[in-house]
């Protein structure tokens, strides 16, 4: 019996993998912080953060780098917190925060922008307008209304984001040619014009905190909706909440860095593979994990062939595709 | 302990014009099985006496009140379930998947405690599962999942047990174990209701029927009683033999011989 009280007793516990996450995401947006076209030694950021050092690195850490990278991080926790709820609204270990449209619909509108010219505030304004325009779109369409609806939500989604790429490919081939490498970053995923990084961090931290008490519920919508509603689930309120909650997660993340792909499908299922599938665990974790992966894959992206930058959904994917595809291999899934 | 009545309920099974009114009060202690024929709406007559279908009229009515007027969560602290059929979408261990019955009488602050752990643990051990425990529920067989559905189902302790075909994939032996914990539910003052497809499971095991036939009105009773020769052939439009086994009757079907 020995054997059984200790798998039960870590069912429903709170464990020490976040605290090594939480670990993990200091020490990468410190190393984040020294990385650049100029490096600088940890010892330098702090003088920096302390106010004691030389103009220069001060620039360069407190209004350069500091910024961008924040707002790498919380891109990186959306997406992951995005992907692992529409994973188990749609209880299908495909789903990502793009498949029901919601980036399409904010790329051909962010598309549009860079095509009339505007940029900054009202390029990201416009994308968050198209996700919102596209998530209700999907959800007036679907109306989430039978205890069936994750087929025929999903299905509905991957429609509506088939005609948003449609619409992208008219309007990239239409594009006069020195709009287009502009375009095609956008679609790729770049902090390099991301705003301020605060509005993705309150959307965040504030998900994260209305999530906290929903996760065992969660894990029973996860069993199938009949099974959640028998063990006392409002399953149609339930969903719908994680729904809004999940579009609004992915809408900041396409305003903040446009359509950054990779990271909401494989954080999640990298740590399922590795913690198991407890949502209360992998929520958060997956906040952190996420933020960690894409404020590395953007240092990368900034620093590998500076001062050029590549598009940092490029590297997302070439660090993902091999590490899911080994945890895959050896692992639990 | 509860009871759960039936009031001139009709079940809405879909393609299905004409319904019988069931009226049927089922008191703690009852081991009742429902037998019928395929598609009579054995599943469909468990789902709406777990509030989880509308029924066409009539109502369900759990110690005086109508299941339409509790909340999702006070049924599932009083009624549970166990589907035919069991959806896994995600990995998640087998003990993980016998707390979930835990969850109905978890408030969403709180976190599983040394009780529900402890429950958990001999619903286990009641299923002969303690050794799977870690086990994660896609690698196991049919059986042995079918086990893991009732052992979530022993670990939500509810007062009124709705089960839809117990013994689905279980070997004789565990027929057998699977039966005799739903009779000590019964033993508990607890209300039991199971559809069976085998007539001599609900021979053995059950202290009254429901036989529900397709195309008259249904019968409700002592299983003594019911359990007759021409009742049966009529539910399942096949001639039957009877024969006597330690005392019950165990009904075998007639094969033409020609």
């Amino acid at each position: 019996m020995a054997a059984v009280n200790t798998v039960l007793a870590s069912v429903g516990r709170v464990q020490t993998p976040l605290w090594g996450l939480l670990l993990l995401s200091i020490v990468t947006l410190l190393f984040a912080l020294t990385q650049g076209s100029v490096s600088l030694s940890p010892y330098q950021v702090w003088q920096a953060f302390t106010g004691e050092s030389a103009t220069l690195a001060n620039t360069l850490v407190l209004e350069l780098r500091l910024p961008r990278i924040l707002a790498a991080f919380a891109t990186g926790g959306l997406l992951a917190v995005a992907g692992a709820l529409m994973q188990v609204l749609l209880r299908n270990p495909l789903a990502e925060p793009y498949v029901l449209g919601i980036s399409g619909g904010a790329s051909v509108a962010a598309l549009l922008a860079i095509l009339i010219g505007v940029s900054g505030v009202f390029l990201s304004g416009a994308a968050f307008v198209g996700a919102i325009v596209s998530t209700v779109l999907v959800f007036g369409l679907t109306q989430l209304k039978t205890a069936a609806s994750s087929l025929r939500l999903l299905l509905t989604g991957v429609v509506i984001a088939a005609g948003w790429g449609a619409l992208i490919t008219l309007i990239l081939a239409l594009a006069p040619p020195q709009k287009l490498p502009g375009m095609l970053y956008w679609l790729m995923g770049d902090l390099a014009y991301a705003g301020s990084p605060w509005p993705a961090w309150v959307v965040l931290v504030a998900v994260c905190l209305i999530l906290f008490p929903l996760g065992r519920s969660l894990n029973v919508l996860g069993r199938g909706a009949l099974q959640a509603a028998s063990l006392g689930i409002n399953v149609k309120r339930l969903e719908r909440g994680v729904f809004v909650l999940a579009s609004v997660l992915t809408a900041v993340a396409v305003t903040t860095a446009g359509s950054v792909g990779f990271v909401g499908l494989v954080v999640p299922h990298l740590l399922r593979m590795v913690l198991g599938n407890d949502q209360r665990i992998i929520l958060p974790a997956s906040a952190l994990a996420g933020g960690c992966l894409l404020t590395l894959a953007d240092t990368l992206a900034r620093t590998v062939i500076a001062p050029e930058q590549l598009p940092v959904g490029v590297i997302t994917a070439l660090l993902g595709v091999p590490t899911f595809l080994l945890l895959l291999h050896r692992g639990r899934l | 302990m509860s009871q759960l009545r039936l009031d001139q309920l009709v079940v809405d099974i879909p393609y299905q014009q004409s319904g019988f009114a069931l009226d049927v009060t089922i008191e703690p202690g009852q081991v009742w099985g429902v037998l019928g024929p395929n598609g009579v709406g054995k599943t469909t007559l468990l789902h709406t006496l777990a509030g989880l279908r509308n029924a066409r009229s009539g109502q369900v009515v759990l110690d005086d009140v109508p299941l339409t007027q509790m909340s999702r969560g006070a049924i599932a602290q009083q009624i549970g379930i166990m589907f035919q059929e069991h959806q896994d979408g995600f990995p998640a261990t087998v003990a993980e998947t016998v707390m979930l019955g835990r969850h109905p009488h978890l408030s969403m602050w709180q976190s599983e405690q040394g009780d529900d752990r402890q429950l958990v643990e001999e619903a286990l051990k009641a299923l002969e599962l303690s050794y799977l425990s870690q086990r994660q529920i896609y690698q196991l067989s049919g059986g042995e999942r079918q086990r893991v559905a009732l052992a979530m189902l022993l670990a939500q302790q509810p007062d009124i047990w709705l089960v839809d075909e117990p013994t689905n994939h279980l070997d004789l032996h565990h027929q057998v174990s699977a039966m005799a914990l739903l009779q000590r539910q019964g033993k508990q003052q607890r209300c039991v209701i199971a559809s069976l497809h085998d007539v001599n499971l609900a021979s053995q095991w059950c202290t009254h029927v429901l036989l529900m036939y397709p195309d008259r009105a249904p019968l409700w009773g002592e299983a003594r009683t019911l359990l007759q020769l021409t009742n049966l052939e009529a539910l399942y439009q096949q001639p039957l033999a009877v024969a006597e086994v330690d005392g019950r009757p165990i009904f075998v079907p007639r094969v033409a011989q020609d």
